[in-house]
């Protein structure tokens, strides 16, 4: 086998050391009637180019990213991801090494995640970031446990429209320990409405979490939001899942968010069918220590020299085991490190003019395709990169019909809101040229 | 880098557009400028970014030998493989005719494992190990609620990984341990003893992490499932055994693997991971949603599982990760997966053989992939684990896992993996054994290792004491 550097000369020679005449002789504390009398029912071995040859076969199998124009977001956004990003994390150094538990020879892996850190504080406006998380989904439901944690309540209100399939998560991640997601539905408009969420909160609410830009592509008021969740004592927890909004919007931490976590797969990490991605999470220095996941902080040595360790680590679960307060073990390492050459490579300025952009070309979007008869945006109030459009007709198979002109129509909303039968969530985002979306435009107008 | 960022510097622009600009959203939306964030030529980030890797120590440079981490070589063609642009530009939305390939991938990876590990079904969504344990152990509970009592208590050896209670936990579960007997295995009477009705599963990590295979394996799954209890595997270990033995035939009933370990994705410095379950018919309906099922037309996506744990991960698992693993799978076949545990047992007990006396062995039960030593022989020249972990790198190798399993004082876990050859285990083996005469000779050498690293032992202590988490205009001021 071409890994494995020992010969079969070199085996022989080791078992011989072990005065063992075969190397069956190492199983032997395997009972024998659990041992395999059989070659596992595999393919057979296959080359490298062959092996190439065939996983490219099935990539094409797939819709060819080129020869088609792509309106899909939902949580997961194709960005241009600059040279350097795969060059640098392609680095030996940093893919093939481990967590960074031994920080005299981890140094490189620390400092990446201090950067991390500090940037995702400078986005949000937070005061401390962890080294990441699974997911977007998978933050929120850390989010969830840590406001359950902090204020000892079981309840959290979920206002408006946070991304469904981040709820089914949550859903499975908390169940077991007596959460009650209490949903507060946006109004008319698509955002929020705050009497009708602070309506449901109560003594009893942990926490009150409301996604920005929200899953119908709406911008939400947040700074009122966080009030009326301090008034009932209750932390106030900002979903971001298109992170590139950071940008340009204002930072969740200086309109009174608590905790902000999501998705930050946009910086730099590929599509890559759903993972892995990156999520993330930041907090106000009060809950620092409730933080779930790795933290890197500063410390020195004997000489004074500055250095990065893994830090209050006894939150964590390899010391606390079944008191601890996750189960989290990795982070994200190469993803995050991804994002942190993104970020660094953007920019200060970078990262608003791809902000903006994103803006700009949505918008350019919106207004042409609002002007197809019969379409209409039912939230026509202020939004991101993302929109519905409601369309007069079914938008299942409008969707279907235009996949086979090599166009994918954002995404069919029936299957999460089953009454929604006429609407698409559109995402535009700067991968899109104006081409392209002229041309959605005109298929779009003759498909219906 | 934030130091080095000047007002005015950019690493990319962003893409032209001819089109008009967005209309500005009220100043109640915008933000000022992003304070502090790097302003960097793309020129220095690339520098920054190089600098920082050579300060990392890394598989691909030497022998890493971290016990209960499997720091295998990471076949280069793995990545090309994942970065196909037909995999990295899918997005997880995509409808099912417009993402065959990668469907086809998660489903061949799910029908290896099975073989592989000799489950019925598997779900690819855990991001991680860790997440894998707490979607079995959802499903052990979701397994008993069906038949109306989800019980109370999970057993755990006292030498399990951290995550095993951590994840019973989080479903719901009282952590009860199972103490080890003069083995290092399951203690079968306390075993027996504890068998109730009230016990839902065992956690069982086979090999241990002494590195030792439970020979009563058999007896203890028919112990659990008389009792009405299920057997979860912690596969972590499965890197030992694979080719030679499958979890499914000993009676286990839900597993999860981790796919770094047997399977060679790369660490990447802490993640990301991926942890597969596997399990049997029996537990097959409480799988998570969506799972990749076969219609007339190809492959799909289904949620149509009324029994269903729900979902773990924001779309399919981590995609990624699932296509370097089937091309290693592919890679290999089946001689090749058996040969990466006979190598890799081989090699670890080659270096138990020449340590052992010299440094100390507190469980003298066969090993497979790692074995265990402690620092009791050094002891007397007041020299411990961690000294010798140092050292280490003063000589050129990653240390080995230290102080876990928390069953021995002072351990020092040392898994060689199947990607190391005789000449680096050799020069491994000279590395140990010159710092056990050094400790004996020259103990400060070794208390105050490392003296070549780019930084010495760091004040952890001070650090959690006072945490400063990022950088500020203010630390850089206070550090200078």
């Amino acid at each position: 086998m071409r890994y494995i550097p020992s010969s079969p000369a070199e085996r022989r020679k080791l078992l011989q050391v072990l005065c063992l005449d075969s190397v069956d002789r190492l199983f032997d504390t395997i009972p024998e009637p659990f041992r395999l009398k059989r070659p596992l029912d595999l393919p057979p071995a296959l080359p490298e180019a062959d092996l190439v040859h065939h996983l490219g076969e099935l990539s094409r199998k797939n819709l060819d990213p080129h020869d088609s124009a792509q309106f899909l977001g939902a949580g997961a956004y194709r960005h241009f991801i600059p040279a350097v990003v795969d060059h640098l994390i392609s680095r030996a150094e940093f893919y093939s090494s481990y967590t960074p538990y031994q920080p005299e020879f981890s140094q490189g892996t620390l400092q990446s995640i201090f950067e991390f850190q500090t940037m995702i504080c400078q986005l949000t406006g937070m005061d401390a970031a962890n080294a990441s998380l699974y997911d977007g989904a998978s933050a929120l439901a850390e989010g969830i446990l840590l406001a359950h944690r902090a204020k000892r309540r079981n309840q959290v209100v979920v206002a408006g429209y946070v991304h469904p399939e981040y709820l089914k998560v949550v859903r499975t991640l908390v169940s077991t320990l007596g959460i009650e997601l209490k949903l507060a539905p946006a109004g008319e408009s698509g955002a929020c409405e705050v009497d009708r969420v602070a309506s449901q909160l109560t003594g009893q609410s942990a926490a009150l979490v409301v996604q920005m830009p929200n899953f119908v592509g709406r911008l939400e008021e947040i700074a009122p939001l966080a009030e009326a969740a301090h008034r009932a004592g209750a932390v106030c927890i900002v979903v971001v899942n298109e992170a590139v909004s950071l940008g340009m919007l204002k930072a969740p931490g200086s309109l009174g968010a608590d905790v902000v976590l999501g998705e930050a797969q946009s910086f730099g990490v590929p599509l890559s069918f759903g993972g892995p991605y990156l999520g993330f999470m930041a907090v106000k220095m009060e809950y620092v220590r409730e933080i779930p996941g790795r933290l890197v902080g500063q410390a020195k040595d004997a000489q004074g020299r500055d250095g990065y360790v893994l830090t209050l680590a006894t939150r964590e679960q390899h010391i606390r085991r079944e008191k601890a307060t996750s189960n989290i073990c990795t982070n994200q390492g190469l993803c995050m490190l991804a994002a942190t050459i993104f970020m660094a490579t953007l920019g200060k300025q970078g990262m608003r003019e791809l902000s903006m952009q994103n803006l700009s070309r949505a918008e350019y979007a919106k207004a042409a395709l609002k002007k197809i008869p019969g379409c209409r945006l039912p939230y026509p109030g202020p939004g991101f990169n993302e929109f519905v459009l409601e369309l007069p007709k079914g938008a299942t198979a409008v969707h279907r019909h235009l996949l086979g002109k090599g166009i994918v129509a954002g995404l069919p909303l029936e299957p999460y809101f089953p009454e929604r039968k006429h609407d698409l969530l559109i995402t535009v985002t700067e991968t899109n040229s104006r081409g392209q979306i002229d041309r959605f435009v005109k298929e779009l107008r003759e498909a219906l | 880098m934030f130091e080095k960022s000047v007002a005015g510097k950019r690493g990319c622009d962003v893409p032209l557009w001819d089109g008009p600009n967005g209309e500005a959203l009220g100043s109640g939306y915008l933000r000022d400028e992003i304070p502090g964030f790097p302003e960097l030529s793309e020129r220095e980030v690339v520098r920054h970014f190089t600098r920082l890797s050579k300060l990392n120590y890394a598989n691909d440079e030497g022998p890493y030998p971290l016990g209960s981490c499997t720091m295998k070589y990471n076949p280069k063609v793995n990545e090309k493989v994942a970065r196909l642009e037909g995999f990295a530009e899918a997005h997880p939305l995509l409808p099912p005719e417009a993402a065959q390939g990668c469907l086809q991938v998660m489903a061949d990876l799910e029908s290896y494992l099975c073989e592989i590990t000799g489950m019925d079904a598997y779900t690819l969504q855990p991001a991680a190990g860790a997440q894998g344990e707490f979607t079995g152990i959802k499903m052990v509970r979701a397994y008993h609620e069906s038949r109306g009592n989800p019980r109370r208590v999970v057993l755990i050896p006292d030498s399990a990984h951290g995550t095993n209670p951590a994840s019973a936990h989080l479903c719901g579960y009282r952590v009860e341990q199972i103490a080890s007997d003069e083995r290092g295995c399951v203690h079968l009477g306390f075993l027996k003893e504890r068998m109730r009705d009230d016990v839902a599963v065992l956690m069982l990590t086979n090999p241990n992490t002494l590195g030792v295979f439970e020979p009563e394996i058999g007896e203890i799954c028919r112990v659990l499932h008389q009792g009405g209890g299920l057997v979860y595997l912690d596969g972590a270990n499965l890197n030992a055994f694979v080719g030679v033995a499958r979890p499914g035939d000993m009676g286990v009933d839900v597993m999860h693997t981790n796919l770094h370990k047997t399977f060679s994705t790369p660490h990447g410095g802490g993640g990301p991971g991926s942890g597969p379950v596997g399990v049997k018919e029996t537990l097959a309906r409480f799988l998570p949603v969506p799972r990749v099922i076969r219609h007339e037309k190809g492959w799909r996506l289904s949620s149509d599982f009324q029994e269903s744990i729900g979902k773990v991960h924001s779309f399919n698992g981590n995609f990624g990760m699932h296509a370097r693993a089937a091309a290693y799978i592919l890679a290999n076949g089946a001689q090749g997966l058996r040969e990466i545990a006979e190598s890799a047992v081989l090699n670890a007990n080659y270096l138990r053989k020449r340590l052992e006396g010299v440094y100390h062995l507190p469980y003298d039960s066969p090993s497979l992939h790692e074995v265990i030593f402690s620092d009791k022989h050094l002891e007397k020249h007041g020299v411990k684990t961690l000294d010798v972990a140092k050292r280490l790198m003063d000589y050129g190798f990653h240390p080995p896992t230290i102080y876990f399993p928390l069953i021995v004082k002072g351990a020092l876990m040392i898994e060689p993996t199947e990607s190391e050859g005789i000449e680096d285990l050799d020069a491994f083996v000279d590395a140990m054994l010159r710092i056990a005469k050094e400790a004996e000779d020259d103990p400060e050498v070794v208390r105050s290792a490392p003296h070549t690293t780019p930084v010495g032992r760091l004040d952890e202590a001070a650090a959690a004491r006072r945490p400063v988490l990022r950088w500020s205009p203010h630390t850089e001021k206070s550090r200078s």
